[in-house]
């Protein structure tokens, strides 16, 4: 029997878990299962994500905090934390100027809205600071995708771009956010001016970039409404979807696919 | 560290095994719990899903969400340690070959930390093909040898799906499937419209509790990342665990084995290794040595140990160690479904894989390929990880979102509508099919090349032949099919015509080699007898995919464990005659 227990119902347990900034890793110690001087951890999960509790047969459990770095959990290989440490003390590799035009690019590309906060909410240069260093392949396009377009603005504002206003910046932007692809619906007359189509796979890039690391960020996921990575029990399509597209299970499939009732 | 020398083991035991995967955890449960006194050696690392596991991380946990490394190539927060390249750990390509792909896992329980827990018993034809078809080779066994193996494997480790009374997709004992997902009830429909079945899915996944070692699966579909409550099978957790804790096995991790030792009379009576801890010399002694470091490395290990005896290699008086290496046939399309664009947000995870899935359904006297293949099925709202989002505008310019037509790309409160909007309608499917093993395709030891031990490495030799092609050509007509009849769009894999083989995957890609060490009736065309031992080695056996003659449209794991205590039960039955 499992059940959840959401950020409504422990606020308690929330600002315990909010004082630390590093990744807390909550156990709950119980004897579900016997093996190996009968107690059996269950890793939960961190401060970031939902809380749940297994109840046990005999219901003995405790909770332990213990603080920990986020991204070195125990079962990463002694290479992976050799090469991700080598990584993370390594020098940065964009530069405070660079870095500076990059939020602002992800907050054009994805703004705050009503849903949910920008991409420099969610930390995506963080990520993709970190990306260009684990995928060197990244970093020319983007280092030289920067650069061309601070000259761009150069030649035609005499500012960098990130100095520019508003207006100015998507101006640009306007002009190569918008690539020619094949049967598309709209039937727009806009031409993409030959010496801006560097600009266009510049933007194309930045624009995966942004979408990815806003997407896998703690803000994104909830924007998106994954509700899984959770436990639960699993016991099909929920009725109103199956009638909204006209789908029944069988009698077959009632019969002999798991249901609460079986468990 | 001190002058490198060789240092024996004083122990000696009853069994000496190579690889703790699906065949080697097999043969250690069984024989220690027969009392035997085993040595477990794992070339790899220490593995308990309970504590490594990253089972319900969130994508952000991970630096670079979830995307794949060389360290973990099926993606960051994968159960698998090592995979298409090990550093200092090469292999070769032999002139004339297609690429072989290699996978090599190295940790405790090996792959089956990761698998697709997909547990598909061979059927009665399986076992006799040649006599179907007049490809390849018959096994030696039959299902009926087999069958009690099965039986006792499905309910030791468990396994879900239906019994439907199919002929080569045998009835076993199954606990009940999990519901299909919406885009599997539409796939249901679309298949069973063109006579195309549907059933469900066999997968080694608990949903309901077998014992009270193992929990009960909660449905996070990450079975890929190895569970913490051993929910689904793993040989880490269900059988090397359980193996110690008769208390008769010892367990060397980060051991390389080189090579299988024999004595003047030819018979195996251990195994040297390189631990890889304080990269010292070992031998440990066994009154059998087992192996079951997969495929290729089990192969590689005979053909290295050469001696007076077996000049050619252990076990390899037939010359076939290293021949018939062959892989499933892999091939796939995939596309979205606009009827599922802007859908309704529910916690669709399920298990880790598809809830249902195609058994091979036609005569292939009435087709121009030999042998069949089963169908995958995947789709819906999964955990983003790296990638997501990527190349929108290759769908917010195609198809309208919410009623609006849009320009391709952009930028702006409109690009997270257009996220939301798609998520979700994605789905596809591959084929796993079965190839015609053959003696051409085969892996031996490169002449000039080492790995970083010394260790002389394997050179591939592999080629589809037109029977694969054609089994590609197949399924990718059947697929469009399948997702024409849905109502989906297809986006990638459409295309694939001869000139790239219909876009068959490289041999090896698919992950279940098998073949290289074959058993046979004949000892002339055959390195194994039908109890898994070497015709020319009565204390050798071979418990991984080397054995197989040939594999079926079936993943291989299950099999692999049944013939696994199928030969060890053997084995404790010829110690206890002494023959052994």
């Amino acid at each position: 029997m499992i059940s959840r227990i959401g950020f409504n119902e422990t606020s308690s347990v929330k600002s315990y878990l909010n004082h630390f900034k590093a990744a807390l890793i909550i156990i709950l110690i119980c004897d579900f299962m016997d093996r190996r001087k009968s107690i059996k951890a269950l890793l939960i999960g961190t401060a970031a994500s939902g809380v749940f509790v297994e109840a046990c047969k005999n219901s003995d459990k405790k909770a332990v905090a213990v603080s920990g770095e986020p991204f070195h959990y125990q079962g990463r290989m002694a290479e992976e934390e050799t090469y991700l440490k080598r990584l993370e003390a390594g020098d940065k590799f964009f530069t405070e100027h660079e870095m500076a035009t990059i939020i602002v690019l992800e907050d054009i590309i994805l703004p705050k809205d009503e849903v949910s906060g920008s991409a420099s909410d969610a930390k995506v240069h963080d990520f993709i600071e970190f990306i260009v260093k684990d995928m060197p392949g990244h970093q020319v396009p983007v280092r030289g995708g920067l650069r061309w377009i601070d000259v761009y603005c150069l030649n035609h504002y005499d500012k960098p771009f990130k100095d520019c206003d508003k207006k100015q910046q998507l101006e640009l932007v306007d002009q190569i956010a918008y690539p020619i692809v094949k049967d598309s619906l709209s039937k727009t007359d806009r031409k993409i001016k030959p010496e801006m189509a560097q600009g266009v796979a510049f933007f194309n890039k930045m624009r995966d970039l942004v979408m990815t690391g806003f997407y896998t960020s703690e803000i994104g996921v909830k924007d998106l409404g994954y509700m899984g990575n959770v436990p639960n029990m699993w016991n099909g399509v929920p009725d109103d979807v199956l009638k909204q597209y006209g789908y029944a299970y069988t009698e077959k499939e009632l019969k002999e696919c798991m249901s609460p009732d079986k468990a | 560290m001190g002058d490198l020398q060789i240092k024996k083991t004083a122990k000696k035991y009853d069994a000496v095994i190579v690889g703790s995967g699906a065949g080697g955890g097999m043969a250690a449960y069984v024989l220690a719990t027969a009392g035997l006194k085993v040595c477990l050696l794992e070339a790899g690392a220490d593995y308990d899903p309970a504590k490594d596991s990253a089972q319900l991380k969130n994508p952000w946990e991970s630096p670079r969400r979830g995307a794949s490394t060389k360290f973990r190539p099926f993606g960051d927060f994968d159960g698998c340690y090592w995979g298409w390249e090990i550093d200092g750990e090469p292999y070769t390509q032999a002139e004339g070959s297609a690429k072989w792909e290699w996978w090599r896992a190295r940790m405790i329980g090996g792959r089956t930390n990761h698998w697709g827990r997909i547990s598909l018993r061979f059927g009665p034809r399986d076992f006799k093909r040649h006599s179907i078809d007049g490809l390849g080779d018959d096994w030696p066994i039959s299902y009926d040898d087999v069958k009690p193996y099965y039986d006792k494997i499905d309910k030791m480790l468990g396994v879900f799906g239906s019994n439907e009374g199919l002929e080569n997709d045998p009835d076993g004992i199954f606990l009940p499937p999990p519901k299909p997902r919406l885009h599997e009830l539409m796939i249901k429909k679309a298949a069973t419209g063109l006579n195309i079945p549907v059933i469900p899915s066999r997968l080694s996944i608990l949903t309901k509790k077998i014992n009270d070692k193992r929990g009960q699966c909660f449905y996070c579909a990450q079975c890929g990342r190895s569970c913490k409550i051993a929910a689904d099978f793993s040989s880490s957790s269900a059988l090397v665990q359980p193996a110690l804790e008769t208390g008769n096995v010892d367990v060397i991790t980060m051991a390389m084995a080189r090579e299988v030792i024999t004595n003047a009379d030819g018979l195996a009576t251990g195994v040297s290794y390189v631990d890889k801890k304080d990269m010292q010399e070992y031998q440990v002694s066994g009154r059998i040595v087992i192996l079951a470091a997969s495929t290729c490395e089990t192969a590689r290990l005979l053909l290295n140990s050469k001696s007076t005896r077996h000049p050619n290699g252990l076990a390899n008086d037939s010359n076939v160690v290293g021949k018939y290496l062959h892989d499933s046939t892999g091939a796939a399309v995939g596309g979205v479904l606009p009827q599922l664009y802007g859908r309704k947000r529910y916690n669709e995870d399920g298990v880790g894989g598809m809830h249902v899935y195609t058994p091979w359904w036609l005569d292939n006297k009435k087709l121009d390929f030999p042998r069949g293949y089963h169908i995958e099925y995947w789709g819906g709202m999964g955990q983003p990880a790296y990638g997501f989002g990527m190349g929108i505008q290759n769908q917010n310019g195609k198809y309208m979102v919410n009623g609006k037509i849009k320009e391709a790309g952009g930028y702006g409160a409109g690009l997270k509508e257009d996220a939301r909007f798609f998520y979700g309608a994605g789905v596809g499917m591959a084929g796993r099919g079965e190839a015609v093993p053959d003696i051409k395709n085969y892996c031996e030891i490169d002449p000039s090349v080492v790995d970083k031990y010394g260790i002389p490495v394997l050179r591939f030799h592999t080629n589809h032949s037109d029977y694969e092609i054609k089994q590609a050509k197949h399924m990718k007509e059947t697929f469009k099919e399948i997702l024409h009849n849905m109502g989906a769009i297809i986006t990638w894999g459409g295309d694939d015509d001869a000139k790239n083989n219909y876009g068959l995957s490289n041999p090896g890609n698919i992950i279940h080699e098998a073949g290289t060490v074959r058993m046979g009736a004949d000892k002339k065309t055959s390195a194994l007898n039908k109890w898994s031992q070497a015709h020319d080695c009565k204390t050798l056996f071979c418990v991984d995919g080397s054995q197989f003659v040939s594999q079926a449209d079936k993943n291989i794991t299950w099999t692999i464990l049944a013939l696994s205590m199928r030969a060890s039960e053997y084995i404790i039955d010829e110690m206890k005659k002494q023959n052994l």
